[in-house]
């Protein structure tokens, strides 16, 4: 790890200054930017440690105007464990326990999870070019080691996933991300918070310089709480990033659909969701057929780079999965009834 | 500002109050073994990949490894040094060496901190549940029948078919604990 200055704010007024610096990094968990240090992938010349603001209201969960208002600093773990995210978010809870490990998921925040990067083998690796890493380098991944990377939203630059879980799930239920800096507070969408590579690969999220996200807001899902399912494919039962993700949820009348959601994780450098494909599914009948139209319409545009190739016929496989899941309830889905 | 400055901190480690100055980039795990003579906490990949380096800090399990010791100032940490009462081992390192849960032990602490923690949190209710949740911890010599059974005769949990694997796949799992 290179030397760094480290710092230890009491409150975010205090903190606010120290993250303006030029290099500072805030640290929380630390599970993923401690481990990009030690491998030089990053290189901050501070880190401010922002745990103590826990201790100033940062770590709260509750309700908030009809929905559900999460901490910066609550743990993914309590977050996940929560008796209101359980059972009035069925999707995030189940979402973030197929993050990570128990351990890791003690340690992770809810705003550090979404400033995870890319787990892309070559962002990592140091000895080799990055476009995300050093920008101007290039991409070997794009005829490389790509079993895990993108098949959506890819750029020239790069083809890097986003690695989160709990983003997915966050997307799908329309979150919306707070922040603060030393100039003002403001509100970023969930859909804007994190950006496609395009010929910036090096900026992951819209979160500018300075800023510090303080807290995540999710609007009332009580129509989604019978039908939501997280389906997560992976090369090992448990504790593996994703190969895809989905996750879906329903509000059924009887038979027929009246609303739906489907964001997929490990095929793009956000959480990925067509909107167009889920009201395409406003009043038709939910089953199979229904549910791979809409697959089709989500994957439009994708595109393999050789050893992903295969998610390209996985992700609609699993998005039909995820749906027909979601379809017998989230009380099977909570069973493992896949 | 000096970037090689040395920081001081005290750190509870098995209920003893322990007095350190480190430099910021070291790490919990590095601090436990190289400066606190803690060695039973062991480093395996140093990536929070394989729960080798689990402790307990506040009761709560992570991998030190991930973690800095400047940043656990003032925090209490629990290590398998500090699992035993004198001679009386905790129910957890007995139960490893009835159900012979460990061949080359290297990750058993990390095992045995990790499964005190999943007992702490209190959400493991079946084989299938602790399977899950012992799963960031990786044993290399494929203990994990026995460590699981360990985990589960000291929880009450009753395995129907000793060291049978469950009905999943393999490859899909749906939301499984929430």
């Amino acid at each position: 790890m290179n030397p760094f200055v480290f710092s230890q704010p009491k409150d975010i007024d205090a903190a606010l200054p120290l993250l303006a610096a030029d290099n500072a990094r805030p640290v929380a968990g630390g599970t993923n930017l401690l481990d990009l240090m030690k491998e030089g992938v990053m290189t901050p010349a501070a880190l401010v440690d922002i745990n103590p603001l826990e201790h100033a209201g940062l770590d709260v969960i509750e309700e908030h105007e009809g929905g559900l208002r999460l901490g910066a600093l609550a743990r993914n773990a309590a977050t996940a464990y929560h008796d209101m995210v359980r059972s009035r978010y069925p999707l995030l809870s189940a979402a973030i326990l197929a993050g990570a490990s128990p351990q890791l998921r003690n340690m992770a925040t809810n705003g550090g999870n979404l400033l995870q990067r890319t787990r892309c083998v070559y962002f990592y690796d140091v000895g080799t070019p990055c476009n995300k890493r050093e920008p101007g380098t290039g991409c070997p991944a794009k005829n490389g080691i790509n079993r895990q990377l993108a098949i959506l939203g890819t750029s020239e630059q790069c083809i890097a996933t986003h690695p989160s879980d709990m983003c997915v799930a966050l997307r799908a239920l329309d979150a919306t991300v707070h922040v603060k800096s030393g100039t003002g507070e403001r509100q970023i969408p969930f859909a804007e918070f994190h950006r496609l590579p395009g010929d910036t690969p090096h900026i992951d999220s819209n979160l500018q310089p300075g800023e510090l996200i303080t807290h995540i807001t999710l609007p009332d899902a009580a129509r989604f709480i019978e039908h939501s399912a997280y389906i997560k494919v992976r090369d090992r039962l448990s504790y593996a990033f994703a190969l895809v993700s989905v996750a879906a949820a329903l509000d059924l009348d009887g038979g027929t659909i009246r609303a739906a959601r489907i964001a997929l994780g490990g095929v793009a450098h956000k959480p990925w969701r067509v909107e167009e494909a889920e009201a395409a599914l406003v009043g038709k009948q939910a089953g199979e057929a229904a549910f791979a139209d809409a697959a089709e319409r989500i994957l439009q545009g994708a595109r393999g780079y050789g050893q992903n190739d295969f998610k390209l016929t996985l992700a609609k496989n699993a998005i039909v999965q995820a749906l027909s899941t979601a379809l017998r309830g989230t009380e099977s889905a909570k069973r493992g009834e896949a | 500002m000096d970037l090689y400055q040395q920081y001081p901190i005290r750190l509870r480690i098995n209920e003893q109050d322990r007095d350190f100055d480190v430099e910021s980039w070291v790490t919990l795990l590095d601090l436990l073994r190289e400066r606190a003579g803690l060695t039973g906490t062991k480093k395996g990949c140093d990536h929070g990949q394989c729960g080798a380096c689990t402790v307990l800090v506040d009761g709560k399990r992570v991998n030190s490894c991930l973690t800095l010791a400047v940043m656990q100032n003032g925090h209490e940490v629990t290590t398998i040094e500090g699992m035993a009462k004198g001679d009386e081992l905790h129910p957890l390192q007995q139960a490893f060496i009835e159900q012979d849960a460990f061949q080359c032990g290297y990750c058993t602490p990390g095992q045995i901190c990790s499964a005190a923690g999943l007992i702490a949190e209190g959400q493991a209710k079946t084989v299938d549940d602790v399977r899950e949740l012992m799963s960031g911890n990786l044993c290399r010599c494929g203990a994990y029948p026995q460590i699981r059974q360990a985990v589960c005769k000291v929880i009450g949990i009753k395995e129907e078919k000793p060291g049978a694997a469950s009905g999943a796949d393999g490859f899909t799992t749906g939301p499984v604990l929430a």
